[in-house]
C-alpha cells in the first residue's frame, strides 16, 4: 500500500505545484490546497501505514499507529484552512486593485497609477 | 588598568554630544584631557617597561573560542601607546584652533577621534589576534568615518570607500591567516605563538600564514601597490591626517609586522617580502612626491614612502634571527634599532609638517604648489617649523632624522654580509635602491620647503595675502618639531628609555633593553654610510635645480595612473557586472523565483538520496493493498487531475472538494480519526468558503499560454512529484534512529492523563506549539478583517465595480428551501449537541478543540445558509474576534497557571473529581486549555465567514 500511498502523494505535489505555477490566482489557491493535501498524506505514510490500532489507548491489540504525524497534520489541517481564507481575500483584494487576478498581469501598471 | 586605558576613550566618546549643551566652549577642550592623562600615565610607566618588566593582564571572554581580552604593556606596546596618546593630544590641540566650533559636526569628530584613539590602543596593546582583529577594524572604521567628515564632498567619500575596501580587505586576509596561525598552534595569544615559533617554520601552512597576514599588514600600512588609498584619504581634515594617516593607524601594519617577527622571522620568505616590499615603496613613494604639486598629496606619498623605508629596516632586521652568534645578530639587529627610531622621528617631523600645510593651506586658502612662494618672509614661524620639519626628513644633520637615516644605511650596507638567505649577489641591489630613493626624498623635501616659503609672493593667485598663524595653532607642530632637535641632542636617553626595550621586544630571543642596546652617535669617522649622505646631499641639490627639465620628474597633472585605473575599473566591472548578473535571474516575475526554489528543491533532494548511501528504497514490511483504498486513490487523483482542466469556477472548487474528501476517507483507513474528522468539516467549511469568496474573483479564462510556458511547468511540477514520491519510499526505507512516538504512547496516559494520544499531544506534550498556532489562526483571521474592512478603497470605476457587480450576479448564500430552513433548526442543535460531546470526549476519545470548534463553526454556518446571515448575526450576537481574544486569553492563562505551581509554562494537572450528575470524572487542567483553543478556533472561523459574507 505505501508505493502506491508514495505515488499518490508524487501526483498531488505534481498537480498543485503546477497550478501553482500557473498565472490564474484562483489555481494559485487551489493549487496550494492540493500540495497540502499531498504533504498530509506525506507525512501520514512516512510513519507507515496500518501499523496497529488508532492512537486511542485502551484499544484492543497493544500496538497503535504512529501519533506524531497525525498530531503533525492536524495542525497542518486547521493552519491550511486559515491560510486558504487569507490567499483568497488576498486574492480578491488583488483583483480589486489591480484589475486582473494574474499573477505578474502586465495590464496591471496603468490602473494602478490612477489608483 | 590596561583595560580601563582603552575603554576610557571608547567611554568619553559617548559624553562628547552631551557638549552641544555648551555651545559657548570647542569640545575640543573636553576631550583634551583623555590623550593627556593617558600619556602622562604611560610616561610614568617607561622606567617599569624599561627595566625589563612587562605587564599582562587577561578577562575572559570567550574562552571556549580561545578569545580573550588579554593585553600587555611591553617596549614596543607602549612605545606605539605613547605615539597614540602623545600626537593624540596634540592633534587635538591643534584641531581646536584649525575647526570651528559652530559647525554641529565638530561633536562627530571628536567621537570618531576617541573612537580611533581607543581602537588603536586596542590593537597595539591586544595579546589575543582576534582581539586584536577587531581592534584593527575598528580602526579602519574610524578612518572610514574621518576621512568621510566632510561627506557632501564627492572626493571626499570617494577617499573614504577606498580606504575602507582596501584595508578591510587586507583585514580579512589577516584575518585568515591568524585562524590558519589558530590552527597550527591552538592558540590565539601572540606570545604563546611566538613560545612556538620554532615548530612553526616546517608547517605547509606556515608561509600561507605569513602571506595572508602580511597583506593585512602592507595595505594598512600602505605599502606597493597596496598605497593608492592613503593619496585620497588626504581629503580628511588635516588633523586627522597628521594623526591617522601619517602618526599611527598607517603604522599599525608596521605595528603588526614587528609583532609578527618573533614568530615568521628566520623564514627567508619573511626577509624577503617584508625588505623588498619595504624597498619598492619607499622609491615609488619618493619618486611619486617630487611629481606632485598638492602638499598634503606630497605628504601622502613621501608618508607611503617613509613607511617603505621602516618596512624595508624591519625586514632586513629580521635577518638577525638566522644567527645564534650574539655579535652577528647585533649586527643585523641594528636595522631593527634604526626602524624603531626611525618610526618616532617620523611621527614626530611628519606630523609637524602636515600641521604645518594645514597652517599655509588656513591662511592662504591653497595647498597648490604652483600658486604658493615666497611666504618665509609673512610667516617666519611657520617657516622654521617646516624648515626643520623637512631637514630631518630629508636626513640632515644636527636633527635626528640624520641619525636614524645614517643608521638605516648602516643597516643597508650591513646586509651586503649577510648570507643565510641565499642570493646574496641581490643584496647588492639593496643599498643601491635605498641611495637613490634617499635622493629622491631630499629631493622632495626640498621642494616642500622651498617651494612655498622660498621665492617670491605669487599674490595674483592667491585669494589673500597669508599672514602668520595664531599661537595656538603654532604650539603643536612647534612642539613636535623641538622634539627632532632634542631627540637629537640625548639620543642615548631615548633609546634606553623607549627604543631600546622596543627593539628587545620585536626581536625576541630572550634579548633585554640592555642587551638590546645600540649606542648612537653623530660621527662615526669616514664611512661609507657618511658618502653615502653627502652623495644624497650633492645629488639632491643638483636635482633640485633641474628636475623639472626632466619630463619624467615633472609634474603629473591627472594625478592618476595605472594603478588607481585598475582599482576605479575593478571597482564599476563589480558593480556593473554584479548588477548585469542579478537582472538575469531576478526578472520581477514571482512564478521564476517559484521555479527556482522547486528546482533546487528537487535537485538537492534527489541529489541527496543518491549520494547517502545510507538511504536505500525501503520494499519490505508494506501494508496489504485492499480494493477499497486503491479505489479512493484513484478517486482522489481523478478529481485532482481533473482541476487543471476545469473550465468553470465552481467546478475547479467541487474537485479540490471531492480530493479533500478522499484524503477523509483515506485518514479514516490508515488508523487516523481524529484526522477523519477535523479534515470533513474542514473541507465542508472550505468549500463553503470557496464558493462565498469565487464570486468576486473572475471567471476562469482558458489557460492561453504557449507551449513552452505549460511544459516547463509541468517539467519542474513533474521533478518535484517525483522527488517527492521518492522522498516518501526513502523515508520509510530507513529510520537511522528510533522514533520517539514511543514515547508519547508509553506517556500519555500516565503522565497526562489522557487515553487519546494525539489530543494529548496537542494539548499537553506539544501545548506551546498549539497556542502559537491559534495565535497564528487569530492573525490570519484579523488580516482577511483587515484586508476586508480596513481596505484601501479603490477607483470606483474601475475594479470595485468589477467586485461589486458580480457580487450581485453571484452565488446566493441563502437558501429558500422550506425543508432545509425547518430541518436545519434541530439539526443546527443535534451538531452543536455533538460538538461540545467531541470537546469533552476528546481527551480520551476522538475529538478535541479542534475538532469540536469546526463542528460548532459549521453548524453556524448551516444556520447562515438557511436563514442568511443577516439573521444569524442578529439572533447570537457575539463578536467573534472578541470570542478569538478570549479564548487566546484562556489557553494563555492556563499556561501561566503553571507559574503559581512552580512548573514550567505549560504544565497540566488532572485528577478524579466526583462531580453531582456525572459521577467520578476525570479533570485536567488541559481540558480548559482546549477550551481556549476552542473558543479561538470557533472566533477564527467565524470572523472569517462573516467578514468575508458581510462584504457585499
Amino acid at each position: 500500500m505505501e508505493w502506491i500511498m508514495a505515488i499518490a502523494v508524487g501526483t498531488l505535489f505534481m498537480i498543485g505545484i503546477y497550478l501553482i505555477l500557473t498565472k490564474s490566482l484562483l489555481r494559485v489557491i487551489l493549487g496550494t490546497s492540493l500540495l497540502t493535501h499531498g504533504v498530509h498524506l506525506l507525512l501520514l505514510t512516512m510513519a507507515g501505514l496500518k501499523r496497529g490500532d488508532a492512537p486511542v489507548l485502551g484499544g484492543g491489540s497493544g500496538a497503535y499507529a504512529d501519533p506524531l504525524p497525525q498530531a503533525l497534520i492536524l495542525t497542518s489541517i486547521v493552519i491550511s484552512f486559515g491560510v486558504t481564507a487569507l490567499y483568497f481575500v488576498l486574492a480578491y483584494r488583488a483583483y480589486q486593485t489591480r484589475g486582473t487576478d494574474e499573477i505578474d498581469g502586465s495590464d496591471a501598471e496603468g490602473k494602478e497609477a490612477d489608483s | 588598568m590596561l583595560h580601563v586605558l582603552i575603554l576610557i576613550p571608547f567611554l568619553w566618546a559617548a559624553l562628547i554630544p552631551l557638549m552641544r549643551a555648551l555651545p559657548r566652549i570647542h569640545p575640543g577642550w573636553a576631550v583634551l584631557p583623555v590623550p593627556a592623562l593617558l600619556f602622562a600615565y604611560l610616561l610614568s610607566r617607561i622606567p617599569a617597561v624599561s627595566g625589563g618588566e612587562s605587564e599582562f593582564v587577561s578577562l575572559p571572554w570567550m574562552p571556549d573560542l580561545g578569545i580573550d581580552l588579554s593585553l600587555t604593556l611591553d617596549g614596543w606596546s607602549l612605545l606605539f601607546a605613547l605615539l597614540i596618546t602623545g600626537i593624540g593630544s596634540l592633534v587635538v590641540w591643534y584641531s581646536m584652533f584649525y575647526m570651528g566650533k559652530s559647525s554641529e559636526s565638530i561633536r562627530h569628530f571628536y567621537v570618531y577621534l576617541l573612537m580611533f584613539m581607543g581602537a588603536m590602543l586596542g590593537v597595539v596593546l591586544s595579546d589575543n589576534l582576534m582581539v586584536l582583529y577587531a581592534f584593527w577594524e575598528l580602526t579602519s572604521i574610524a578612518s572610514f568615518l574621518l576621512i568621510a567628515f566632510w561627506y557632501r564632498r564627492e572626493r571626499s567619500r570617494y577617499g573614504a570607500l577606498k580606504s575602507m575596501l582596501i584595508t578591510v580587505f587586507g583585514g580579512l586576509a589577516m584575518f585568515a591567516g591568524f585562524n590558519l596561525l589558530y590552527g597550527m598552534t591552538g592558540t590565539y595569544s601572540i606570545r604563546e605563538i611566538a613560545a612556538q615559533a620554532a615548530d612553526l617554520s616546517g608547517q605547509s601552512l606556515f608561509l600561507p600564514a605569513m602571506i595572508l597576514v602580511l597583506l593585512g599588514a602592507f595595505t594598512k600600512s600602505a605599502q606597493f601597490p597596496f598605497h593608492i588609498w592613503l593619496p585620497d584619504a588626504m581629503e580628511a581634515p588635516t588633523p586627522v591626517s597628521a594623526y591617522l594617516h601619517s602618526a599611527t593607524m598607517v603604522k599599525a601594519g608596521l605595528y603588526l609586522v614587528a609583532r609578527m617577527s618573533p614568530i615568521f622571522a628566520g623564514g627567508s620568505e619573511w626577509f624577503w617580502i617584508v625588505s623588498l616590499t619595504g624597498l619598492i615603496t619607499l622609491l615609488y613613494g619618493s619618486f611619486k612626491a617630487i611629481r606632485q604639486t598638492d602638499l598634503k598629496a606630497l605628504l601622502a606619498y613621501s608618508t607611503i614612502s617613509q613607511l617603505g623605508l621602516i618596512m624595508s629596516l624591519l625586514g632586513v632586521g629580521s635577518a638577525a634571527a638566522f644567527y645564534d652568534d650574539p655579535a652577528r645578530a647585533a649586527f643585523f639587529g641594528l636595522a631593527t634599532t634604526a626602524a624603531v627610531f626611525h618610526l618616532i622621528n617620523h611621527a614626530v617631523f611628519k606630523g609637524s609638517l602636515f600641521m604645518v600645510v594645514g597652517i599655509v593651506d588656513h591662511e592662504a586658502n591653497t595647498r597648490d604648489l604652483r600658486k604658493l612662494g615666497g611666504l618665509m618672509k609673512l610667516m617666519p614661524v611657520t617657516f622654521a617649523i617646516a624648515l626643520i620639519g623637512s631637514f630631518s626628513m630629508a636626513g640632515l644633520p644636527p636633527l635626528s632624522g640624520f641619525l636614524s637615516k645614517e643608521m638605516f644605511f648602516t643597516a643597508m650596507v650591513n646586509i651586503w654580509e649577510f648570507d643565510a638567505a641565499g642570493a646574496q649577489s641581490w643584496m647588492l641591489l639593496l643599498p643601491i635602491v635605498a641611495w637613490v630613493a634617499s635622493v629622491f626624498t631630499f629631493v622632495y623635501s626640498m621642494i616642500l620647503v622651498f617651494k612655498t616659503f622660498g621665492g617670491r609672493v605669487k599674490a595674483d593667485k592667491l585669494d589673500k595675502l597669508p599672514h602668520e598663524a595664531s599661537a595656538g595653532l603654532l604650539a603643536a607642530p612647534i612642539l613636535l618639531v623641538s622634539l627632532a632637535v632634542v631627540f637629537a641632542l640625548i639620543p642615548n636617553a631615548l633609546a634606553s628609555a623607549l627604543i631600546d626595550p622596543a627593539t628587545a621586544a620585536i626581536r625576541g630571543n630572550g634579548l633585554t633593553a640592555e642587551t638590546a642596546h645600540v649606542s648612537i652617535h653623530f660621527w662615526h669617522g669616514w664611512t661609507p654610510e657618511l658618502f653615502m649622505t653627502l652623495g644624497v646631499v650633492l645629488l639632491g641639490i643638483l636635482l633640485y635645480r633641474t628636475y623639472t627639465r626632466f619630463s619624467l620628474l615633472d609634474r603629473e597633472w591627472s594625478g592618476r595612473d595605472t594603478l588607481n585605473r585598475a582599482y576605479n575599473g575593478g571597482l564599476s566591472l563589480l558593480e556593473n557586472g554584479g548588477r548585469r548578473a542579478t537582472d538575469l535571474y531576478m526578472t520581477g516575475s514571482v512564478r521564476r523565483y517559484l521555479i527556482y526554489i522547486l528546482l533546487f528543491l528537487a535537485v538537492s533532494l534527489c541529489g541527496t538520496l543518491l549520494l547517502s548511501p545510507n538511504i536505500r528504497l525501503g520494499m519490505d514490511d508494506y501494508a496489504p493493498i485492499t480494493f477499497y483504498e486503491v479505489a479512493m486513490v484513484i478517486v482522489m487523483l481523478a478529481a485532482a487531475a481533473a482541476v487543471p482542466f476545469a473550465r468553470s469556477r465552481v467546478n475547479a472548487i467541487l474537485f479540490t472538494g471531492a480530493v479533500g474528501y478522499m484524503v477523509t476517507g483515506l485518514f479514516l483507513v490508515f488508523r487516523a480519526p481524529d484526522l477523519a474528522l477535523t479534515q470533513m468539516i474542514v473541507e465542508t467549511v472550505s468549500v463553503i468558503l470557496f464558493l462565498l469568496c469565487f464570486k468576486f474573483l473572475p471567471k476562469l479564462k482558458r489557460e492561453k499560454e504557449k507551449p513552452v510556458f505549460k511544459w516547463t511547468n509541468l517539467i519542474v511540477a513533474g521533478g518535484v512529484g517525483v522527488t517527492m514520491t521518492l522522498v516518501a519510499l526513502a523515508a520509510m526505507g530507513s529510520s537511522p534512529f528510533e522514533p520517539i512516538s514511543e514515547y508519547f504512547l508509553r506517556e500519555s496516559y500516565e503522565s497526562a492523563g489522557g487515553k487519546n494520544v494525539v489530543n494529548v499531544i496537542l494539548v499537553d506534550f506539544r501545548g506551546f506549539d498549539t497556542l502559537f498556532e491559534i495565535m497564528v489562526l487569530g492573525i490570519a483571521s484579523l488580516g482577511i478583517y483587515g484586508l476586508i474592512k480596513l481596505g484601501v478603497k479603490t477607483n470606483p470605476n474601475g475594479g470595485q465595480a468589477a467586485g461589486s457587480s458580480s457580487g450581485r450576479s453571484g452565488f446566493p448564500l441563502v437558501s429558500n428551501d422550506v425543508i432545509l430552513r425547518t430541518m436545519s433548526r434541530v439539526i443546527v442543535l443535534i451538531i452543536i449537541a455533538f460538538s461540545l460531546y467531541l470537546f469533552f470526549a476528546g481527551h480520551n476519545d476522538p475529538g478535541g478543540g479542534f475538532i469540536a470548534a469546526l463542528m460548532t463553526a459549521a453548524a453556524l454556518i448551516l444556520l447562515a445558509v438557511s436563514f442568511g446571515m443577516d439573521t444569524v448575526r442578529r439572533v447570537i450576537r457575539v463578536n467573534y474576534r472578541i470570542l478569538t481574544a478570549i479564548g487566546l486569553s484562556i489557553a494563555i492563562l492556563t499556561g501561566t497557571g503553571s507559574f503559581v505551581f512552580g512548573v514550567p509554562f505549560l504544565s497540566h494537572a488532572f485528577g478524579h473529581f466526583h462531580l453531582p450528575i456525572l459521577g467520578d470524572t476525570e479533570l485536567a487542567t488541559a481540558v480548559l486549555f482546549d477550551l481556549g483553543v476552542y473558543l479561538a478556533v470557533v472566533g477564527v472561523v467565524m470572523n472569517i465567514i462573516f467578514t468575508i459574507k458581510g462584504e457585499d
